[in-house]
């Protein structure tokens, strides 16, 4: 552990409570890992909530599923799992110090991130046009099953709260490429692009268990 | 400085580095005024920035207890309204659990004491540390907003239906401040797993580590596992008075028994949180004044992790009177005394480690053997409660509060005022008045016990918890407990007295005034601005050997740049050279 970074020659980290470069980047990937941890915990109470609600009333959930668009859907996983592609693309970019591939993969996956929230709000402006809203104000009446509206606070909450988490990555994103292009990074120290991509797959796994769960069910 | 043998063996040439006494450069004396505390990344003054909030908050839930006590004086109402005391009561234990005891040990003393014992400069992610620190601020401040904006009477667990749709008040607010709070939770528990994995001391091995930090390990994984989730459920409680989403409230279809276990799932576990760091304290004080080597140190650093672990499983506990299935409550009934095993072996570990030891009955250990007393009376009564049939008596009386008292008070805060008291010098570098903390100590040891001891009995003959009135043969008992809530009071200002004397007009405390073998009491009291300033301190033996020599804990390699950016070459300054085999 500890025990590495006593030999003579190593780099200087970043930050100088760290004792080299080496244990600073172990530092950051686990905290980012960490991290990752409390998301799947923090989507874990909704998904409870979907497993508890979807026991209780199967055939709810798979009527109301009908009113989800799956083309729409598969199309926004589509262009998630390429984003993290071109996310992992960035990453190679600045290990092999291209930053110039960096700064372009970022703004391609900053494009992806932006198309796939463009979809989920031509999703979300269908559904509430037809009043298809959470809840108490629910008042569409195509779907026949008295709790209808629990399913879409189910579902409003859980690509609302995906939706959030997109948006912060694309902010971090953005400030990526902005010290990119302030020579910030090089394939000496990148650790804000590891974590941000890191968090960008958890976003996009997210999305993977979502789409079946609430577009797919039969 | 190394040099490589074999792969597994490195030979360090370390020098001992006796800790200098009566430093004048401290990390109270550099960087200093306002503004550079406010914006410090220093491990040590976030520490204080976090104790002197809690402090405030201990004060603030503090009086309302003392207000509620006084309206419980008399059966009829005395001098408050029936509303006025639903808000109170709820403040009192939403204040004291989220914003005092969640944060106590780990944030304040922890956040002071993990890097000192793990030997490094500063937790891992310094600035995480400090934007953990505003965001309770900031959920301390929505929290204020809601109480000055009509406050909330739902007692601190906001059970719906009752939070959803029927409660006045601010509740909506309420509960987003602390679900803003919870992060801050979150992030301290990130920051100290991370350092106490990447950033520990050459020699400082895992069966070396200090047990206050293997307790604060269980609680950083038990925060990081448990608060998300309260996270979520206060959110939806949130939405559900926003938008009223319906996934708890039952008149929009919804239920609320989930509601109960989504936030038991938290706050069960919270309960550890608050108890297993207060854990910790009372090894590294047993050890330190019974001069003695911990008995049985992998028993109690594990049962740390046992608790953490099983403290998941038992949330249903809460819930036997709610309508959950008779299976649910046996196996969570039997779960909940699972509980009792690893929290034996502590107890009986610190016992052993008494026995024929030298002990000096200083004031942090008189506290340690308070916190035995109490946290003994108040784990037993919670076996008791977990018992399906007398849970079923005793449920939403006064023995449960007061068994949550025995544990979260009489355990945790004695706890953490042993803590406050052993680590005090070295917080501060000035010794406290030893005979008024004795006295002071007394007065809240009588004064708990008179506060709470009757709530068992008046529990147990049916006086339900959280009743504006009551019936008049409850009287005596009541009266009795308000009187101890007047003298844990007296207690209390007594202490504030000495220790604020203290700070002022203390006499200079030595580096190492009780003698441990513990890393942190090798730095200086105060501690420099970068904890070791010149060395990297080297760890062969562990922290309770205390048969060994002081000078083998005093042992240390030149650090070659010291936190000031540019690199120096140092040269290892002549002197008695030793070396350490790892």
């Amino acid at each position: 552990m500890a025990q590495p970074s006593l030999s003579v020659k190593k780099e200087k980290p970043e930050h100088h409570h760290f004792v080299d470069a080496d244990q600073q980047f172990e530092a950051s990937k686990m905290g980012v890992w960490i991290f990752l941890v409390t998301e799947i915990l923090f989507f874990g109470g909704l998904f409870a909530a979907y497993i508890v609600y979807r026991a209780w009333y199967p055939e709810l959930f798979i009527a109301a599923s009908d009113e989800l668009d799956v083309f729409w859907g598969a199309v926004n996983t589509v262009v998630l799992i390429s984003s993290s592609l071109t996310v992992a693309m960035a990453i190679r970019s600045v290990q092999l110090n291209q930053i110039k591939g960096l700064i372009i993969n970022l703004w391609i996956t900053i494009s992806l991130a932006g198309v796939f929230m463009v979809i989920k709000y031509f999703e979300y402006a269908e559904k509430i046009g037809k009043g298809v809203l959470p809840g108490a104000h629910y008042t569409y009446d195509g779907v026949d099953h008295e709790k209808a509206n629990i399913f879409f606070s189910i579902y409003y909450m859980m690509t609302g709260l995906h939706g959030i988490h997109v948006l912060v990555g694309i902010s971090l994103m953005l400030w990526l490429v902005w010290k990119a292009k302030k020579g910030h990074f090089s394939s000496k120290y990148y650790n804000p692009v590891e974590g941000t991509g890191l968090y960008w797959h958890l976003v996009d796994i997210i999305w993977i268990f979502l789409f079946p769960l609430l577009y797919l069910i039969d | 400085m190394a040099t490589s043998d074999s792969p597994n063996i490195k030979k360090l040439q370390v020098r001992r580095y006796p800790p200098e006494e009566n430093p004048k450069k401290t990390y109270l004396t550099e960087e200093r005024g306002l503004w550079a505390w406010m914006t410090t990344v220093d491990h040590k003054k976030i520490g204080w920035l976090y104790l002197s909030s809690i402090a405030f908050f201990f004060f603030v839930a503090g009086v309302l207890a003392l207000l509620l006590r006084t309206e419980l004086l008399t059966p009829s109402q005395s001098f408050i309204t029936a509303d006025t005391y639903n808000q109170l009561f709820t403040l009192h234990g939403a204040i004291m659990v989220f914003f005092f005891l969640v944060p106590s040990v780990p944030a304040a003393l922890g956040n002071f004491i993990l890097p000192l014992q793990l030997g490094c400069k500063d937790v891992a992610f310094p600035r995480v540390n400090l934007l953990s620190f505003y965001i309770y601020v900031a959920g301390a401040i929505i929290v204020l907003t809601a109480i000055f904006t009509g406050g909330v009477d739902t007692g601190w667990t906001f059970y719906t239906p009752y939070s959803s749709s029927a409660a006045g008040g601010n509740i909506m607010m309420m509960t987003f401040g602390v679900f803003v709070l919870g992060f801050s939770s979150i992030l301290t528990g990130l920051n100290f797993i991370v350092t106490i994995h990447r950033m520990r001391s050459p020699g400082l091995t895992w069966n070396k580590l200090p047990l206050f930090l293997w307790g604060l390990y269980a609680t950083s994984v038990i925060q990081i596992l448990a608060t998300p989730v309260l996270a979520i459920t206060l959110l939806l409680l949130t939405m559900e008075r926003l938008l009223g989403i319906g996934i708890f409230d039952p008149a929009i279809g919804g239920d609320p028994v989930l509601y109960q276990h989504f936030f038991w799932f938290y706050s069960h576990p919270a309960v550890y949180i608050m108890i297993v760091p207060g854990f910790g304290i009372i090894s590294e004080i047993i050890t330190t004044f019974s001069r003695k080597h911990i008995f049985g140190y992998w028993a109690i650093a594990l049962s740390s992790l046992a608790i953490a672990f099983i403290g998941f499983l038992v949330w249903g506990h809460h819930m036997f009177v709610a309508g959950q299935s008779s299976l649910a409550n046996m196996v969570f009934s039997f779960l909940t005394f699972l509980v009792g095993i690893p929290t034996g072996i502590k107890i009986f570990n610190w016992v052993a480690t008494m026995y024929k030891g030298s002990i000096d009955l200083k004031t942090p250990m008189l506290y340690a053997m308070s916190f035995l007393f109490l946290f003994m009376i108040g784990g037993f009564t919670g076996i008791m409660l977990g018992a399906l049939s007398v849970d079923i008596h005793l449920h939403d009386t006064y023995y449960v509060v007061a068994h949550f008292h025995y544990v979260m008070m009489g355990g945790m805060v004695f706890a953490f005022l042993g803590g406050l008291h052993y680590w005090w010098p070295k917080m501060t570098g000035k010794m406290y008045n030893e005979f008024w903390a004795k006295i002071s100590l007394l007065i809240l040891f009588i004064g708990f016990n008179l506060t709470f001891l009757p709530q068992f009995v008046m529990g147990s003959l049916g006086m339900p918890r959280r009743y504006f009135n009551y019936l008049e043969q409850f009287q005596g008992y009541h009266q009795l407990s308000t009187w101890g809530a007047y003298l844990l009071g007296v207690g209390f200002v007594i202490m504030a007295v000495y220790l604020f004397h203290s700070m002022r007009n203390g006499k200079q405390a030595k580096a190492n005034p009780w003698g441990s073998r513990s890393l942190e009491w090798q730095a200086s009291s105060p501690p420099p601005l970068h904890n070791f300033e010149h060395h990297t301190p080297v760890i062969i033996h562990g922290s309770y050997d205390y048969h060994k020599p002081m000078s083998e804990f005093q042992l240390g390699i030149p650090t070659s740049h010291n936190g000031h950016g540019e690199e120096e070459t140092v040269t290892p300054e002549p002197g008695p050279a030793e070396e350490a085999d790892k």
